[in-house]
């Protein structure tokens, strides 16, 4: 589904990542895990397509497309969700407006019809309620005064409207309490079907607890410099990343 | 803030003028109504007041008001590069209806065409609004029944007691209203362009909302189906008596194929005790090219007195069109405990100018007043914030609050803040707040990666910024304005 093959990137002139590669199959859940710096962040703002993230080498493809040749929307269109790991303040739209504005925008672009206000509201008030986001928070400005963890919450409230077929979490965890870490994780799980997939940047074996991977990787240093299954992560836990191959 | 206005700037614009003039200011001989000669002098005025069948006072109120502009030189400290208007190149009366007519609405200028698309406007009042041969039959029978529409109005107005009219009409029928009123809020003398307008106004709105009466609908649908016919000089003349209520568009959402250069349009507002008058604008008349050629320039004095306790005015606008927009709207605020607010968004995008705000003039005891500013500048445009909040001695206990935001896309745009604030009465309370800021990457890459396009993001980025001043428009009116910005600032995302 996602093929990522010796992926250069540079940020301002200073490379970031440094010949990545990976492979995401339909109906896997990958973690990605690495020391602060490494370039997780910059690996998932490079596919979604952020303006100055220049590639310099290497390729990403999304379901055999071509995603560097893509605008940011079009990916989100084609099924690509980044959740992120510091959502944005956008003062003055509703987070309602926001979700069915791009909900819409994404629906042109696929050339189907655009969603009813009434089949909206519903499908709002069945995802907020698991997640416990309740109306005012949704009226309010998108993640305007939002608590670190209610912005989280609010990057899954978005996964489970925008439906996309590939789900790239960065971080999402970080933040949660022990119960909307369990919410957030059940979400993540209800969205795991054999159709789609998910690359959860962590840095913590609790989430993994909640939603098991199938492979987990190390990311140092702009590179995967190990994978694994599960019990990787579980070493990494106990051991650090130090003595990691660089 | 940056003021960056290249220096080129003088030359193109005079450079636009010289192409405007040379076929703009022209009107096409077919259009067969009878027009005063080209040039301004007391016989052109006199000619107008004929045409229009006006009582002795009028041409007299007219004359007077040409022989006080002769004297006066145009204001130049407004932050503006204006290039100099040749007035005697000019015709007076035939202006309005210096619309060239079209064959069909193919020979639109595509920009504008896609515009109303974009706006989604009817197809039929495309035709109206563009001047398409014909439009007017068409008007009447398909673009909501027009002409059907506005008789159900004027029938329903009339039981409610509204007089709503045409300002010739108005003068002819209700001479001593008029002449009561009529300059009474914007005296003739008020400055160069109100005193121009004075003595050459073609047309224009009276409203009169009686003692007690809430006017029974927004004045605005029928605008928006006439609007084909505003003119260079309008002048708009709106009472409130005690107790009153009236929410009065002005404007239209559709870039309107005007060939007029200058705008010199003049209203007021007068609201007795406990009366209320909203008063809202939607301007986007033709801003000039990518270039900075063409485009309108706009000088509008708009000015509303609060004469009675507990009145109240608001002025809301969305500005988005014009080269050149200098405008003040303002309230003068006489009555005890009256209110005055004034909301507004300038955009400017590509070569624009905008030298906009208000002037809350508080001589009532306990008057209150509200700003609230949004500007946005694009591509190499200027805007100004220019305000004016003034307490007399005698306005105890006065109160004022503005809130002034700038929000710049790129970095080749100016935008200023100029406030002047003049206290005489130390119980008065006056806040100021300002803000610039710029569209973050932060934000408009979160936009874009839920499937907004860049333009779509900055755009539903913008309505946020605006979000204040948009939810004042009557709920219609405030959808069209949200599609009006978007098209404003398209172009200038990178
Ligand atoms: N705009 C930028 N200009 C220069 N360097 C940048 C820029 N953005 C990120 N970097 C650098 O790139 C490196 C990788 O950053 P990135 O955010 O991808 O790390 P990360 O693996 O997500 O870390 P964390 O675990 O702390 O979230 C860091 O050293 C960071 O300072
Ligand atoms: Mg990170």
């Amino acid at each position: 589904m996602l093929e990522i093959t010796n992926l250069h990137a540079t940020v301002g002139e200073r490379e970031i990542l440094k010949g990545l590669t990976l492979s995401v199959k339909a109906g896997e859940v990958h973690a990605i895990m690495g020391p602060n710096g490494a370039g997780k962040s910059t690996l998932a703002h490079v596919l979604a397509g952020r303006e100055g993230y220049e590639v310099t080498k290497g390729s990403a493809h999304f379901e055999g497309r071509d995603l560097l040749d893509m605008e940011p929307h079009e990916r989100a269109a084609a099924g690509l969700f980044l959740g992120f790991q510091y959502p944005v303040e956008i003062p003055g739209v509703s987070n309602l407006l926001f979700l069915r504005t791009a909900m819409n925008a994404q629906r042109k672009l696929r050339g189907e019809a655009e969603i009813s206000g009434a089949e909206f509201m519903k499908k709002v008030k069945a995802e907020s309620a698991t997640l416990g986001l309740d109306m005012d928070m949704l009226k309010r400005g998108v993640n305007v005064g939002f608590s670190g963890g209610e912005k989280k919450r609010n990057e899954a409230f978005q996964l489970g409207m925008l439906e996309p077929k590939f789900a790239l979490l960065d971080e999402t965890d970080s933040g949660l309490d022990i119960d909307a870490l369990r919410i957030v994780s059940e979400g993540i799980n209800r969205f795991r079907s054999a159709e789609r997939a998910v690359l959860l940047i962590t840095h913590y074996q609790r989430l993994l607890d909640h939603v098991r991977p199938d492979v987990v990787h190390v990311l140092a240093k702009g590179r995967i410099v190990e994978s694994g299954g599960p019990e990787l992560a579980l070493r990494l836990e106990a051991q650090g990343y130090e003595g990691l191959a660089a | 803030m940056t003021a960056t206005l290249p220096e080129t700037r003088n030359a193109e614009a005079a450079a636009a003028v010289e192409e405007l003039s040379s076929y703009k200011w022209g009107f096409a001989t077919e259009i067969e109504q009878d027009f005063a000669p080209k040039g301004l002098s007391e016989d052109t005025v006199r000619f107008i007041s004929a045409k229009k069948g006006e009582p002795e006072w009028m041409l007299e109120w007219r004359l007077k008001a040409y022989r006080l502009w002769l004297k006066m030189d145009a204001p130049d400290w407004a932050k503006l590069k204006i290039p100099p208007i040749d007035y005697q190149d000019a015709y007076y009366y035939a202006a309005p209806k210096a619309k060239p007519t079209l064959a069909s609405l193919d020979e639109l200028d595509p920009e504008i065409r896609r515009t109303y698309e974009k706006l989604g406007i009817p197809i039929e009042e495309q035709k109206v609004l563009a001047g398409v041969e014909g439009a007017r039959k068409v008007a009447v029978d398909a673009v909501f029944d027009s002409v059907s529409v506005a008789t159900t109005f004027r029938e329903e107005l009339k039981r409610a007691g509204v007089i709503f009219l045409s300002i010739s009409e108005a003068i002819r029928e209700y001479p001593d209203l008029v002449r009561r009123h009529l300059g009474s809020v914007v005296p003739v003398r008020d400055n160069y362009f109100a005193c121009l307008n004075a003595a050459v106004f073609s047309d224009g709105t009276f409203v009169l909302v009686p003692k007690g009466v809430r006017c029974p609908m927004e004045l605005s649908t029928y605008f928006r189906i006439n609007a084909e016919n505003t003119g260079q000089f309008e002048r708009t003349l709106i009472v409130a008596e005690e107790g009153a209520y009236v929410s009065y568009l002005e404007g239209c959402t559709a870039p309107q194929r005007d060939e007029n250069q200058l705008h010199a349009a003049v209203v007021e507002l007068v609201a007795e005790a406990d009366a209320e008058i909203k008063y809202s604008t939607v301007q986007n008349w033709y801003p000039g090219d990518k270039d900075g050629k063409g485009g309108i320039y706009n000088f509008v004095t708009k000015r509303a007195l609060c004469r009675g306790a507990r009145s109240k005015v608001s002025w809301t606008q969305v500005e988005t069109g014009s080269a050149i927009t200098w405008k003040y709207p303002s309230c003068v605020l006489m009555g005890e405990d009256s209110v005055g607010e004034f909301y507004s968004v300038a955009v400017t995008n590509n070569h624009q100018q905008a030298d906009t705000g208000t002037k809350m003039i508080h001589m009532g005891k306990g008057s209150r007043s509200t700003i609230v500013a949004k500007g946005i500048s694009a591509g190499r445009s200027d805007s100004t914030y220019r305000g004016l909040v003034r307490v007399g001695p005698s306005a105890e206990g006065a109160r004022n609050f503005t809130q002034c935001d700038s929000l710049l896309i790129g970095d080749r745009c100016g935008a200023h803040t100029i406030p002047y604030i003049e206290v005489k009465n130390p119980s008065a309370q006056i806040e100021h707040e300002a803000t610039t800021s710029k569209i973050s990457e932060d934000q408009k890459f979160y936009a874009m990666s839920r499937g907004l396009s860049g333009e779509e993001a900055v755009a539903l980025i913008v309505n946020g910024f605006c979000r204040e001043v948009l939810q004042q428009l009557p709920m219609e009116f405030a959808v069209e304005a949200q599609k009006l910005l978007g098209i404003s600032l398209e172009g200038s995302v990178g």
